[in-house]
């Protein structure tokens, strides 16, 4: 008889999703499906607003990572109004953006990942959660919330508040950087940077418990999409796209981020809210590719500030292709954080930050445009269309999590091969299936903004695999 | 020969005050520091008793009495704060937020806006009514400035600036009722209006975010109005 077992909600993840999986008769794992259960329409509702209210507007997708819509929703507009904008606003903006990264990867790894972490997989679930973490290990439950601090009080000093803040306007940002909240930032960062460091020790003298974990975790080839800078280093704000494949090899190069739709296409299965993009040349499902932490380490030949090289060094001697296993986007993601606190020291310690010159004004110029920026979960694309009198038209957004969503899909399959067995399930089990989820720490509020008339495709199969019937809307 | 200034006294809140002849309840009240909560009134226009914010109860009149176009009387008796006037202004301003699209968190006035701010004072926290979503459009053809009905309470401020300021009345209402809309000369775009100055007086009178500069971002979006009272007074002193 086959059975079927589903998980839902999935926990400590950003929004609501389900996962399906599909036993055979033996009660092995024939198949898994991640669906994402929620559908927001931000393309939809933006229609006929004026274009200079979307930064904000966008931004309210999502209240975990709002700076980074603000700011790829800031440098659409940024196209629209034709200007390029102060180099001032560019490196507030920056620093803004690795802020950001400090507040949302310390939220991912401390308060969502480190209870499976450091608990293990298999603990009681009642505990498995960042109170349990704080009775275990008090150190480590006071670094993260301290450090998600520090992130978000940057952000509040920079911008207003901590949430959905209104600073970042087409052509800069709206209020210039004070001496005071400038010392007062780098003051915060030493001790970022020491815990930083700490949490960087412990995760690696602890990688050996995850043997099994490593080997599953959506271990599998695929390619590995970014942006880089000119020279080829991490980037979180301008830059390139980059393409890399398994074997770390350079599939493509320094392509303009603004014609992102010449290479990355979007497909729709009739389960899931949620879009999957794939890298064009390689069509779909075989150009799955993933974004985010894991993938920006991947794609980068090194980071320009001396912890974060020395730790990427040691990260790339894990395999000698590209690291594959996306366990190790957690790792990934503390080296950006190393990486994020000694870039920021780097700007504020730039006296050219304390600049008035932060904002173009103009009029609008262009009837399109596009903006891109890294968010802390992948590449992150809005393209916007106005009329005439700069009243939106049209806006088709690409969010990290959609980028990732063939390799989650891929990764629940994989774990769920290795731990579930339908003939004696435990719930040490299930929360791997979960735990592959969360390492890529999905949006899954954001990436579902979608409404319309979306392209589907509907196939219907038999037992004995057959195609049965084929429906198609493009 | 001048006519003499008459004086009426009466209570405001158990207060005696004086008041000359043909002044209004609100005025008297706020010469003397009492607050009472208006949204369509502006000093220097004429009043128009359109909101119904400042209703006042009058002892022995049953109903309630908007204190902008109410004329004080000798002897009268004035309540400004009672449970039932809180109790009405609240409703009044819940049925405007249910009525349109005021969004504040991506409004270009949020945290500028006097609707917000009256909501803030009187303390309302949730809208007990049904919000209507109502599908408005957005004129964005003048060259400075935008028009959002979503946005708009229909207290006519931009009618009258427009016309007994500036002189060009470009502005007007349409329709009765849930309907009513304002609108640009004959109901057409307003860039295409042959009489609007471009002045920016109806901006920067309007107490939300449906008359704004083009080109502001969410919050950015102050209106001064210090010119006012200067205008009113060049005009010798017409209400």
């Amino acid at each position: 008889m086959t059975q079927r077992i589903t998980i839902e909600p999935v926990t400590r993840i950003e929004g609501h999703a389900k996962i399906t999986i599909q036993l055979d008769d033996d009660g092995n794992v024939a198949d898994a499906w991640f669906h994402v259960t929620q559908l927001r329409g931000f393309e939809k509702l933006c229609e006929g607003r004026p274009f200079s209210e979307m930064p904000s507007l966008m931004a309210r997708i999502c209240g975990i990572c709002p700076v980074s819509h603000l700011l790829a929703s800031g440098k659409a507009c940024d196209q629209l109004l034709a200007v390029r904008i102060p180099e001032t606003a560019i490196k507030l903006r920056r620093l803004f953006n690795l802020a950001q990264f400090v507040q949302s990867h310390a939220l991912s790894f401390f308060h969502l990942s480190a209870p499976d972490l450091l608990l293990g997989m298999d603990s009681d679930p009642k505990k498995r959660n960042i109170f349990g973490l704080a009775e275990e290990n008090p150190q480590m439950a006071k670094d993260g919330i301290q450090l998600r601090k520090i992130g978000q009080t940057i952000i509040e000093l920079l911008a207003g508040k901590r949430i959905h803040p209104a600073w970042v306007v087409p052509g800069g940002v709206s209020d210039p950087l004070t001496v005071e909240k400038r010392d007062k930032i780098l003051s915060m960062l030493p001790e970022a940077k020491e815990i930083a460091l700490r949490t960087l020790q412990w995760f690696k003298r602890s990688l050996e418990n995850f043997r099994d974990e490593i080997r599953t975790f959506a271990n599998f080839p695929s390619l590995f999409l970014g942006l880089v800078t000119p020279e080829g280093e991490w980037e979180c704000y301008h830059g390139r796209v980059r393409v890399v494949d398994e074997n770390r090899h350079i599939v493509a190069d320094q392509l303009d981020p603004v014609e992102y739709q010449d290479y990355i296409g979007e497909a729709t299965e009739p389960w899931t809210y949620l879009k999957f993009p794939y890298y064009k040349p390689m069509g779909y499902p075989d150009g799955v590719y993933r974004v985010g932490p894991l993938a920006r380490l991947n794609i980068i030949d090194g980071f320009d500030t001396p912890l974060a090289k020395q730790e990427w060094v040691e990260f790339r001697e894990l395999e000698r292709g590209a690291i594959l296993s996306s366990f190790y986007y957690h790792y990934a993601r503390l080296i950006e954080i190393l990486h994020a606190i000694e870039k920021m020291e780097e700007l504020l310690n730039d006296p050219a930050i304390l600049s008035k010159q932060i904002r173009a004004i103009a009029g609008l110029n262009n009837l399109e445009g596009i903006g891109v920026a890294e968010a802390p979960r992948g590449i992150l694309i809005h393209h916007y269309k106005v009329n005439e009198d700069g009243l939106m038209e049209w806006a088709n957004l690409i969010i990290a999590t959609g980028h990732n969503n063939l390799a989650m899909s891929k990764g629940i399959l994989q774990v769920a091969k290795h731990f579930v067995n339908g003939k004696q399930l435990n719930e040490g089990m299930l929360n791997r299936v979960e735990a592959v989820i969360r390492a890529f720490d999905p949006c899954l509020s954001c990436s579902t903004h979608a409404v319309g008339h979306m392209p589907i495709h509907i196939q219907l199969i038999g037992a004995d695999g057959t195609l049965l019937d084929e429906l198609r809307r493009d | 020969m001048r006519a003499p200034i008459r004086i009426k006294t009466l209570t405001i809140d158990g207060k005696e005050v004086s008041a000359r002849e043909g002044e209004t309840i609100l005025q008297v009240a706020r010469e003397n520091g009492i607050d009472i909560p208006t949204l369509c009134y502006l000093e220097g226009l004429e009043p128009y008793g359109a909101c119904r914010l400042c209703l006042v109860e009058v002892k022995g009149i049953n109903r309630l009495l908007p204190a902008c176009i109410t004329q004080v009387e000798e002897g009268m008796e004035v309540i400004t704060n009672s449970e039932r006037l809180v109790k009405y202004r609240k409703m009044i301003l819940e049925l405007l937020f249910s009525e349109r699209n005021h969004t504040c968190s991506v409004c270009v006035v949020n945290g500028h806006c006097e609707l917000q701010r009256l909501a803030q004072k009187l303390g309302v926290t949730n809208i007990r009514y049904p919000y209507r979503y109502p599908n408005l459009p957005i004129d964005a053809t003048h060259d400075r400035f935008v028009v959002d009905h979503n946005r708009c309470v229909l207290c006519t401020r931009c009618v009258r600036v427009c016309d007994q300021i500036e002189g060009a009345h470009v502005w007007d209402v349409m329709g009765r009722g849930i309907n009513s809309r304002i609108i640009a000369d004959l109901n057409q775009p307003w860039g295409t209006s042959d009489v609007c100055t471009s002045c920016g007086k109806c901006v920067h009178v309007c107490p939300t975010g449906a008359l704004f500069e083009k080109g502001k971002a969410v919050a950015e979006m102050e209106k001064r109005r210090q010119f006012l009272p200067y205008l009113t007074v060049m005009r010798g002193g017409k209400q």
